[in-house]
């Protein structure tokens, strides 16, 4: 029975929603972290790039953490899925008039919506960088490092497709960063770690993630088109 | 005032049913809305029409009853009101106002505005109570010391009235707020504790066999709630259930 309840059951559905949804934030904080030395520039900046893109792949330990981060993406999105078709069959006949906005907030709403246009999102992105970085035909730099660098500059500078690319990047962030306004502070809730002190804080912390983190991950894309 | 109602009728369980729409005339401001309800009805039996079936009792906010989604909203507009609260000065002279049935595929409706609620019941029976003894030596409740902060919470959890509001409003027709609080009311008290692991389990499972949807913690419940029932009480249920599904 212990079994089932902590995977079947309602309860364990958030559960594991809200265990995957916070591991992948701190997996944001720390791509965040690689992705900002994207705004160092010369050949300074490429070479420390692809030694970190290289460090990424190969270190055993991050390794462990990029397996966790995909099963969490998957689950995260199976789970999502399957709470999102419960939750609409168990309102079979809609109401004429509804007025959900006079009682809830919109993203609370659309987790389903807004986890969709971020599961397409991590597809394509990965296709692009991920795929080329590990097995796509790939140059070296001076290092002899993969030169993924290039590649990405390359992506969001190109002549034709390039301000379509950085225009999808930085709407992809925006459905992040609603995304977590919700997401951030609810999975605390799904939790039950719920405290009169300490909840408006968690609250506070998760709008500013919710704000900051998605801008930050958007400013990288439009200043490598429109300045680097 | 003069008002257009859009109500949603339905002869029985099997009927499709379908919004209709009625004038009602010189309704008085200070009328609570069920007995502007009470004015159409006698209009439509005086014209040898079916009245529009509405569950009610009470009439103070006590039974929870009264089951209406008006104008978009669980008991409508107003705060920590029921129907039979609402008073028709919270309309203006000419406004349309629609009244459906609360929607859940585990509240199906019976008639009109009537729909079953007895999946709560079922939920209540599957673990909300405390078995003691009544054989004649039942202890005297007040003989087991309970510290005043959880006496208090304890009580605000106990004043839900099952009206259902909760899961009318909830996007996910989630029945979590009722269930939390029937959870949070026993597990909060000494007499409770004993069975608290099997009642989480019993009533969670129960609540899910109903076909209420999940939690999306939108928060539209705790705000429609007409006793102010906190979300607070779903994130002790969250906890009380993984303490009893890991132990
Ligand atoms: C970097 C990517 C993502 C992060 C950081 C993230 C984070 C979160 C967090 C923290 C929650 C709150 C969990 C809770 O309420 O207990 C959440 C909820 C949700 N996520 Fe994600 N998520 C991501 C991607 C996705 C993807 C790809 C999908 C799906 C297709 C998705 C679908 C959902 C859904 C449907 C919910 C709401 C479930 C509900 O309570 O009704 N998310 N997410
Ligand atoms: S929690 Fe509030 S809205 Fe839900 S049944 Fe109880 S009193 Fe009604
Ligand atoms: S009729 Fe009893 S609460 Fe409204």
């Amino acid at each position: 029975m212990a079994q089932s309840v902590l995977l079947k059951s309602s309860l364990a559905k958030k559960y594991w929603m809200a265990l995957t949804g916070l591991f992948l934030c701190l997996f944001l904080v720390g791509h965040l972290a690689g992705n900002l030395q994207l705004f160092i520039g010369g050949i300074e900046g490429q070479l420390q790039f692809n030694e970190y893109a290289k460090f990424m792949t190969t270190n055993p330990l991050v390794k462990i953490l990029s397996y966790v981060t995909y099963i969490s993406i998957i689950f995260h999105a199976i789970d999502g899925l399957l709470l999102t078709i419960k939750n609409k069959s168990a309102r079979p006949v809609k109401y004429h008039n509804e007025k959900a906005s006079a009682n809830s907030a919109w993203a609370s709403r659309n987790m389903g919506i807004l986890g969709t246009i971020l599961l397409v999102f991590i597809i394509t992105h990965m296709m692009n960088f991920w795929y080329e970085m590990h097995w796509g035909e790939i140059g070296v730099d001076a290092n002899g490092n993969k030169d993924l660098h290039t590649i990405v500059i390359a992506f969001f500078k190109d002549a034709s497709m390039g301000l379509v690319f950085t225009l999808a990047y930085v709407l992809s962030m925006l459905a992040v960063a609603f995304h977590l306004s919700h997401g951030f502070q609810s999975a605390f809730q799904s939790l039950g770690l719920r405290h009169e002190k300490y909840t408006p804080i968690i609250q506070k912390i998760g709008f500013a993630f919710a704000l900051l983190v998605p801008l930050a991950f958007a400013a990288i894309p439009l200043y490598i088109h429109f300045v680097y | 005032m003069n008002l257009t109602l859009k109500i949603w009728r339905q002869k029985n369980s099997k009927d499709k049913g379908k919004m209709e729409t009625y004038p009602v005339k010189d309704i008085s401001p200070d009328m609570s809305f069920l007995e502007m309800m009470d004015v159409l009805n006698n209009q439509l039996i005086e014209s040898g029409q079916d009245p529009v079936a509405f569950d009610h009792d009470c009439r103070e906010g006590i039974c929870g009853m009264c089951s209406m989604f008006i104008n978009g909203e669980a008991h409508g507009p107003g705060r920590g009101i029921t129907t039979c609260q609402l008073h028709m000065r919270s309309f203006k002279d000419g406004d349309t106002i629609y009244i459906e049935p609360w929607r859940a595929a585990a509240f199906p409706v019976i008639k009109d505005l009537v729909v079953d609620r007895s999946s709560f019941d079922r939920v209540i029976q599957a673990g909300g109570y405390v078995s003691v003894n009544t054989s004649g030596n039942t202890q005297d409740a007040n003989a087991i010391p309970v510290p005043k902060e959880d006496a208090d919470k304890a009580f605000d959890a106990a004043t839900c009235i099952g009206c259902g509001a909760c899961v009318a409003t909830c996007k996910n027709s989630s029945a979590m707020l009722f269930v939390s609080a029937k959870i949070s009311q026993l597990a909060l008290l000494p007499q409770g504790k004993v069975e608290a692991k099997q009642r989480a389990l019993n009533m969670v499972k129960q609540m899910d066999e109903e076909g209420f949807g999940n939690c999306s913690n939108t928060g539209a419940c705790e705000v429609e709630c007409p006793k102010g029932i906190s979300l607070e009480n779903i994130a002790r249920m969250n906890r009380e259930y993984l303490k009893a599904s890991t132990s």
